[in-house]
């Protein structure tokens, strides 16, 4: 078990690409950390430098308390599941998941028994004579999973584990991965571009963008306060409302209306406005912002409302099922409070309240 | 409507019977020749015999150089296969400085420099390395000729496998030769089984170098052989011609036929057969 | 520096894999190639004097080459073969073939396949002694269907039967490239064209050709360069008679090993490289372009 530390660490492509710029991340023992963004913004090079796969070009990758910096892949003492798995063709499942005790010349029966006790525990204990090439996307998933928990390596390392499952099989697979990663409480790290995915898993999650990190917090945090509109924007199933408003000395003007401004800025400061549709709630003739109903989504449990303002701005909330207003009707939707967020017009970065 | 089907369908019918017989006709001869106990020049149904067989095996040098073909083809195989496979490899995995321009001249090489164009600077060389009449040199100058292809060919089989499996290894800490043995040579076997028959098939069939590189009868390949038989002053020996040349042909046609069954007909745009 | 490709190999074992075979082709390929040059540009003979201590003579070869009918002869005859059995010949039977191949039933399908890949991949040796047969004067199978009892083709027709033996022998490669190549035409395009009444050669014109062009050129420069290239001609007629089938190939080994002339030969092959090297230049551009 260990944790993983980088500074100041960079991977920069032969093309000039800067990758990963600049990362200094401390991930604590035990952790189940998400690297979550959008494709091209250096998460899976993050992960694969961690590795080893990828050279750091400035910077140093430290786990446990040793420098893995100049450190083979082999010997960092990390496991890694591929996207694609990876699993080797030609192998029967329980040689795949005992090659890398193959590879460090265990005996034969010991390999043997891992691969059995490593298959039990994944309930994989009836395929082990199977190819890869015979399991369904779930097993082969979980093939992948054996073989990377079946030597003891510090650190777990998942590239984006799930996206090759469609969506039934996603959800019943995260459950089992967030419960497997418990019981094993090995260090994990994990890329994926589905935020609902980094939210449901991680215990913190690092947002990337540009080989940056945007932000690193709690799913929690993450979710209810981003710390930038690009943050703001990636999180949330709905995306958040983000509005042109304006600081005045009766309170923030968004959208025709004036809400209780959350802040003590100075009058006429530009911003953006952010409230998540999640966090709106119709309130016939209460303080909020006022619109007509343009269409009504239904996502099952509950619907997705727009309204339009009167200044032509477009705001989402969510409402219960079978309490949607009519469409063309005229609303107030009045924000939870403390559910305000605003953000600098320029830069797009949280403004602190 | 009708009128112009049905002479539609006598067109086409027609048309395949003529393309049939065009491309069957030539071929009967070989079925028929090598069991027929009077056998001719011509197509006829033959007087079943198998005395021919018999004939060429006691002929002096028929089975010699079917033997030779064998150690010619089997040589320039295995340095064909081992050479470009490990070149395939390299070349696909690794930015060597200067990759991109070499393998561009390899392809122009691989077209450009054809046994014909070249055959009067390879029989000189080998003629002043003394290497007439050497089978192994007749191998390398076949092996050298098939190998800018070859590597081509299997670095299209290497590109195509995913590279997370080495990564895979590399990650539970196999070393690279490990992940050779382990994971690369299993996982490429489909293309280096075509190079082995493609190459072999190749060497087989090549009648120019061997022709110019081996004047003495007793190291010449069939292929040769072959054309020594029946330009012997005019006098084929058609009780040998015929069978000779069916047990010549036979290897080839059943390599062709295990790929296909095996791996399916993969159709490498550009390289002969 | 740690290997930082996917196997882990690094550079140096990389170069230690791709050297033996650069090697071999340095050898076998690329110093040959260059070797004609210097030889082109001598009188180095097989037997006499000039084969112990050949002189330079410069262009001498090519200004010989220029005024010898031989040369020019073989140099028509090589146009036409290629012209003939590949440029129309194997390229249109090909495109026929693949395109009346695809509506055939499965059997007659396979049938036509095997023999017409058979032909391909028979040795060269071989099919040439089947085609000596079948066109031979006395017992030949060609006299016995047409009832033309006597008539040597090869002696009569020496390059009209070249022709068609390396239509039968060459067809099966513009047949597989064409029925890939159709294969990537849609076929909700070919329905369109059905279900507004076009007819069968616009249909080709408008619907197949536009997606089949770079096959066809690819093919065509393929199969240009390999029928120019080949020695076969020589196993059916060795030229004759009288230089009637004598092909660029043929034309270079009688005068090497034929008439001992190297320094000639030599240089001729030069421009047999030169031709293969424009041809594949052309290719090579295509392929990028494609690509």
């Amino acid at each position: 078990m260990a944790q993983i530390k980088t500074a100041g660490l960079s991977t920069v492509y032969p093309n000039g690409v800067r990758a990963v710029d600049a990362l200094d991340l401390e991930i604590a023992d035990g952790e189940f950390f998400a690297l979550l963004g959008p494709s091209g913004c250096g998460k899976t090079t993050l992960l694969r430098t961690i590795a080893g796969l990828e050279q750091a070009s400035e910077g140093t990758v430290t786990i446990g308390d040793k420098d893995m910096t100049a450190t083979d892949p082999g010997r960092r003492k990390v496991a890694m599941v591929f996207q694609d798995y990876a699993l080797f063709p030609h192998m029967t499942v329980a040689e795949n998941i005992a090659y890398p005790l193959k590879v460090r010349r265990h005996p034969k029966p010991r390999q043997r028994e891992v691969a059995e006790r490593t298959a039990a525990s994944l309930s994989l204990g009836g395929l082990l004579e199977r190819r890869p090439g015979q399991l369904s996307g779930g097993q082969q998933q979980r093939v992948a999973l054996a073989r990377a928990v079946a030597v003891d390596a510090d650190v777990l390392l998942l590239d984006e584990p799930l996206s090759n499952l469609d969506a039934r099989l996603r959800l019943e697979a995260r459950t089992f991965l967030k419960r497997l990663q418990k019981e094993l409480g090995i260090t994990t790290v994990f890329v994926t571009h589905d935020q609902a995915e980094a939210l449901a898993l991680a215990d913190r999650i690092a947002v990337m963008e540009s080989g940056r990190i945007r932000q690193l917090g709690t799913p929690r945090e993450v979710f209810g306060r981003p710390a930038d509109t690009f943050v703001a924007n990636f999180i949330g199933s709905t995306p958040m409302n983000l509005l042109d408003g304006t600081v005045t000395d009766r309170g923030l003007a968004v959208a025709g209306a004036i809400l209780p401004s959350p802040t003590d800025l100075p009058d006429n400061t530009m911003v953006t406005v952010g409230v998540r549709p999640e966090y709106l709630a119709l309130e016939p003739g209460g303080q909020g912002i006022t619109g007509t109903v343009s269409t009504v989504e239904n996502l099952g449990v509950s619907s997705l409302v727009t309204l339009e303002c009167p200044d032509g701005s477009l705001l989402g909330l969510t409402v219960r099922e079978q309490h949607e207003p009519a469409i063309g009707s005229e609303v107030t939707a009045a924000p939870d409070p403390g559910r305000v967020l605003l953000y600098d017009k320029e830069s797009g970065a949280l403004l602190s309240s | 409507m009708t009128t112009t089907l049905v002479l539609r369908r006598i067109g086409y019918s027609a048309f395949f019977a003529v393309i049939l017989a065009f491309f069957a006709i030539p071929m009967l001869w070989l079925a028929s020749a090598p069991f027929d106990s009077r056998p001719g020049l011509g197509l006829r149904w033959p007087d079943w015999t198998l005395d021919n067989v018999a004939a060429t095996f006691d002929h002096p040098y028929a089975l010699t150089s079917l033997v030779n073909s064998l150690v010619l083809c089997g040589l320039a195989m295995v340095v064909t296969t081992v050479l470009a496979a490990c070149a395939a490899y390299a070349l696909s995995r690794v930015r060597i400085p200067g990759r991109d321009v070499l393998l561009y001249v390899l392809l122009l090489l691989s077209s450009v420099v054809t046994g014909t164009a070249a055959m009067v600077p390879i029989f000189v060389m080998m003629y002043q390395l003394g290497l007439i009449n050497s089978q192994y040199g007749t191998a390398l100058v076949i092996a050298g000729g098939m190998l800018p292809a070859a590597i081509f060919i299997l670095k299209d089989f290497v590109d195509a496998v995913p590279r997370s499996y080495e990564e895979s290894a590399r990650v539970f800490g196999a070393s690279p030769r490990q992940i050779l043995l382990h994971v690369v040579l299993p996982i490429a076997r489909p293309g280096i089984a075509t190079i082995v028959v493609w190459s072999f098939v190749q060497a087989w069939g090549n009648f120019l170098l061997p022709f110019l590189l081996l004047r003495d009868i007793t190291s010449q390949p069939a292929a040769v052989l072959m054309r020594t038989l029946y330009d012997e002053g005019g006098s084929a020996n058609l009780t040998v011609i015929p069978v000779f040349s069916l047990l010549y042909s036979i290897p080839v046609v059943v390599l062709y036929l295990f790929v296909s069954r095996r791996y399916g007909f993969r159709f490498h745009g550009g390289i002969k057969s | 520096m740690r290997a930082t490709d996917s196997a882990g190999l690094g550079r140096g074992r990389a170069l230690a894999f791709v050297a033996p075979a650069l090697v071999l082709i340095g050898i076998f390929l690329v110093f040959p190639a260059l070797w004609s040059i210097y030889i082109g540009l001598t009188d180095y003979a097989l037997t006499g004097p000039s084969s112990v201590n050949p002189r330079l003579v410069g262009t001498g070869n090519i200004t010989g080459a220029l005024s010898d009918p031989l040369f020019g002869n073989s140099l028509w005859l090589t146009l036409l073969f290629v012209f003939g059995s590949a440029l129309i010949g194997q390229n249109v039977l090909g495109f026929t073939l693949a395109w009346s191949l695809r509506g055939a039933r499965r059997g007659l399908r396979r049938l036509v396949e095997g023999l017409v890949l058979l032909a391909w991949i028979l040795p060269s040796t071989v099919v040439a002694y089947l085609w000596v047969a079948v066109l031979d004067r006395d017992g030949g199978t060609l006299n016995a269907l047409l009832n033309t009892p006597g008539t040597a083709w090869l002696v009569q027709y020496p390059m009209a039967s070249l022709i068609v033996f390396n239509l039968w022998r060459g067809t099966a490669f513009s047949m597989l490239l064409y029925s890939s190549a159709l294969n990537v035409v849609p076929p909700s395009q070919l329905e369109t064209a059905r279900m507004v009444g076009a007819g069968r050669f616009s249909t080709l014109k408008d619907v197949v050709f536009p997606h089949i062009r770079g096959h066809v050129l690819t093919n065509t420069l393929l199969i240009s360069l390999w029928t120019a290239n080949d020695f076969t001609p020589f196993l059916l007629t060795s030229g004759g008679p009288d230089h009637r089938s004598e092909t660029l190939p043929v034309f270079i080994y009688q005068q090497a090993l034929g008439s001992g002339a190297l320094g000639y030969a030599s240089a001729i092959s030069l421009l047999l490289l030169l031709v293969n090297l424009v041809i594949a230049l052309v290719y090579l551009r295509l392929l990028r372009r494609r690509g």
